[in-house]
């Protein structure tokens, strides 16, 4: 994780770990007896974080597991044992990429409505692209009014190709054109841009579903990623859309955007731990190069250290 | 709509069904229970607190009713409180001046666009003349995006030209409305940050210059505990009128409603509930209210049924509800009916105990396959089920091109709704007997 996602996430989480902090000095403070007013600020610090109910009481499990018998180590000692536990929860390496050893690597981008899909993949294709790969965009929305002409102008801006049809077409028949133009035109990247949809709707899971099958007749083993984009300021029900659109399409990682805001992004511990999908990357920012690989220990780093 | 959270709190107050009276203990874990069930639909952390010492608060103590389940008494009191904390009755748009300027403002992704031109719609509905202005010269083809959704519908959109700045289009598209006679202006915003200063700052000019009438917040129902800090963020920038409730289409639990109300004091006003551009309500705490309770909101499906259907037909479509008497015959008839109140599912979310059916798949292929094995059933077997033996079950399955299986599964999905939904008919008689007025609305 580079300089810049790291600073923003700690000052995006500097009020949350302020907070902990000044729970975790009273640990200390007390004599005997756990301080019960102290877990709760704790456990309303981590919810507040959208943690949700069962990562924290993990973590307040954690808290009182050591007030009993590892007391002694100090407040040095308690944050420790807090980052291995999210540690312990989001896995010690960062997951890169998976790539095809015979290209073009394909990637689905998928997500519900309004998560920032296409911001995403604008970025995306600006970094492979800046590490000098050949990438091509394909335009599946053809369902929201427009979402064609936005990814046509992101893409002009990133300086990558992109395949469309007009707006109301077959997003599995564009898929189609897209993978047979990235194939001919020996791309690296073929990254392949979704309607955004609910979970919950049977059909349009149906439709993404039909997307990833003609891609998968095509070149045997792709798509390489299918990415979920979540939306930092969504709560608990991010847990239910990547349950769902694992369930569909097997995803390969997961991309926070629109981290900059006040939004914790809690929610990742609880994904992590349920349903083990790696998080690949944050998104911090409205330029085109705000988009970081996530980092698990920076991430737990940026909750607890002071 | 608010599967989850209702899940939760049936299974609480199946738990403390069995007790005589309410006592401190029974009551604590429950109290508990509709903690947790609240902070798992991402109901903000210091709303559920203070929402859980008034429950408790008005709980303890209190006698036990005659003929009541206690846990019925907790749910009345629950479900009051969530009225009370959501607002009480429904509000409709203030658009007393002409032209009436409606601000639009919001999170990025919240779903503005979509709902200025939903807006748009309801508004030509109550004969008003409305032109949607994009404001939102940030995003990429934001612009075009309102212009060819407008188009779609027919409605008028101002076209700004080479302008690029939001102040003067908005300031424009007021006068370019007078000089064509449209009563109202719909003003699209660009998504912004509820921390980025100088676009908070942009939004400030806007309503000092405009003076709109309903400032609305357009938040996405999945917003988490940060709910709180963009709507305390947008209201204390710009004092704003009311909110709009997006995507609440979904399974989320919808907390997010009620920690905007309570922090800002402002309503929902409405609320965005599916794909197509119809699909903007009213918000009625007291029927969302009960929805989070699992009571199902017959209500509102009474309401689209008379949009779909007429009167005479909706009115024993509700008869038939509130009897449970449901046979396959009827099935097939409000399979027909319902799906002009638009998706199955948004349709099955507000029948009692029906949005608990995880198990139907609710695929409108299908719903062919269901139609299919329904019509190849006698009159007979469809009021009666019972009938279909072995042989019986064959003879459907050829002669609707389906297997035994499948048959099987519909008429054991179809047992499993009709149960129940006899179990929610006694649960609400059971509410009605307690006299409150909010079951009823």
């Amino acid at each position: 994780m580079g300089k810049g996602i790291f600073g923003r996430l700690r000052r995006g989480l500097k009020k949350t770990r302020e907070r902990i902090a000044s729970s975790l000095a009273r640990v200390f403070t007390g004599r005997g007896r756990i301080d019960e007013e102290m877990l709760e600020e704790l456990e309303a610090t981590f919810l507040q974080a959208d943690m949700g109910v069962k990562v924290t009481a993990r973590l307040i499990d954690c808290v009182r597991e050591f007030h009993k018998s590892e007391k002694g180590l100090g407040r040095e000692g308690l944050i420790e044992r807090l980052e291995g536990e999210v540690a312990s929860v989001l896995g010690s390496n960062s997951a890169s990429l998976n790539v095809s050893c015979s290209p073009p690597t394909v990637i689905l981008v998928v997500g519900v409505n309004g998560t920032g899909k296409t911001t995403t993949i604008a970025k995306l294709a600006k970094m492979l692209q800046d590490e000098g790969k050949k990438v091509l965009l394909a335009a599946c929305d053809t369902f929201r009014a427009a979402a064609i002409d936005q990814l046509s102008i992101l893409a002009e801006q990133a300086g990558v190709s992109i395949v469309r049809h007009k707006h109301g077409a077959d997003a599995a028949a564009v898929a189609y054109d897209a993978v047979e133009a990235a194939l001919a035109r020996g791309m690296d990247y073929l990254i392949v841009d979704t309607a955004g949809r609910l979970h919950t709707k049977v059909n349009l899971m149906e439709e993404v579903k039909k997307v990833q099958r003609v891609i998968a007749k095509k070149i045997p083993g792709a798509p390489h990623e299918v990415l979920l984009v979540l939306d930092a300021t969504t709560g608990q029900n991010a847990l239910q859309q990547a349950k769902m659109f694992h369930e569909a399409l097997g995803l390969t990682g997961i991309v926070m955007a629109k981290l900059d805001g006040t939004a914790k992004g809690g929610i990742l511990l609880a994904i992590k731990q349920e349903l083990d999908i790696p998080i690949k990357f944050v998104g911090v920012g409205e330029g085109l190069d705000d988009l970081e690989p996530f980092v698990p220990s920076d991430f737990a780093g940026a909750l607890f250290e002071s | 709509m608010f599967e989850s959270l209702s899940g939760r709190l049936q299974s609480v107050f199946r738990k403390i069904a069995g007790y005589g009276r309410l006592s401190e203990s029974n009551i604590a874990e429950a109290v508990r229970e509709v903690r947790l069930a609240l902070l798992e639909a991402d109901v903000n952390y210091k709303v559920v607190k203070d929402f859980i010492e008034k429950v408790k608060e008005q709980a303890i103590g209190q006698e036990t009713l005659r003929g009541v389940l206690p846990g019925q008494q907790l749910i009345k009191i629950v479900h009051e409180e969530l009225v009370n904390l959501m607002g009480v009755s429904a509000r409709e748009l203030d658009l007393s001046s002409s032209p009436a300027v409606i601000m639009l403002v919001g999170l990025q992704g919240s779903g503005k666009t979509t709902t200025a031109a939903k807006l748009a719609r309801r508004i030509k509905k109550k004969g008003r003349q409305p032109l949607l202005v994009p404001c939102d010269t940030k995003r990429a083809a934001a612009l075009e995006q309102l212009v060819s959704l407008g188009r779609q519908l027919g409605e008028a959109v101002y076209e700004p030209g080479s302008d690029r700045d939001a102040v003067s289009i908005a300031a424009r598209s007021v006068v370019f409305a007078e000089d064509h006679s449209l009563d109202t202006v719909i003003l699209d915003t660009a998504g912004r940050l509820h921390i980025d200063e100088e676009l908070m700052e942009e939004l400030r000019a806007m309503k000092s210059r405009l003076s709109p009438r309903e400032i609305l917040l357009v938040a996405d129902a999945m917003t988490g505990q940060d709910a709180v800090n963009i709507a305390s963020a947008f209201d204390k920038a710009l004092d704003i009128t009311g909110a709009i409730l997006t995507k609440l289409d979904g399974d989320t639990r919808g907390g997010a409603a009620l920690s905007i109300k309570a922090v800002t004091g402002k309503p929902i006003k409405l609320v965005g509930i599916g794909e197509k551009i119809d699909d903007l309500e009213l918000f009625h705490p007291d029927r969302m209210a009960s929805r989070i309770l699992g009571m199902g909101d017959v209500v509102t499906l009474v309401e689209k049924a008379q949009e779909a259907i007429d009167q005479e037909e909706a009115e024993r479509l509700e008869q038939k509800m509130r009897k449970h008497g449901l046979d396959l015959e009827d099935y097939l008839n409000q399979l027909h009916s319902l799906r002009k109140m638009g998706s199955l599912e948004s349709v099955l979310n507000m029948m009692p105990g029906l949005n608990q059916l995880k198990g139907v798949s609710l695929g409108e292929k299908e719903l062919k396959r269901v139609e299919a094995m329904i019509q190849s059933m006698t009159p007979g077997e469809r009021r009666n089920p019972h009938l279909l033996d072995g042989s019986r079950r064959k003879r459907v399955a050829r002669g609707s091109g389906t297997s035994v299986q499948e048959i099987n599964r519909l008429l054991k999905g179809f047992e499993q709704a009709r149960k129940m939904m006899k179990r929610m008919g006694k649960f609400q008689k059971g509410m009605m007997k307690m006299g409150g007025s909010a079951w009823q609305s």
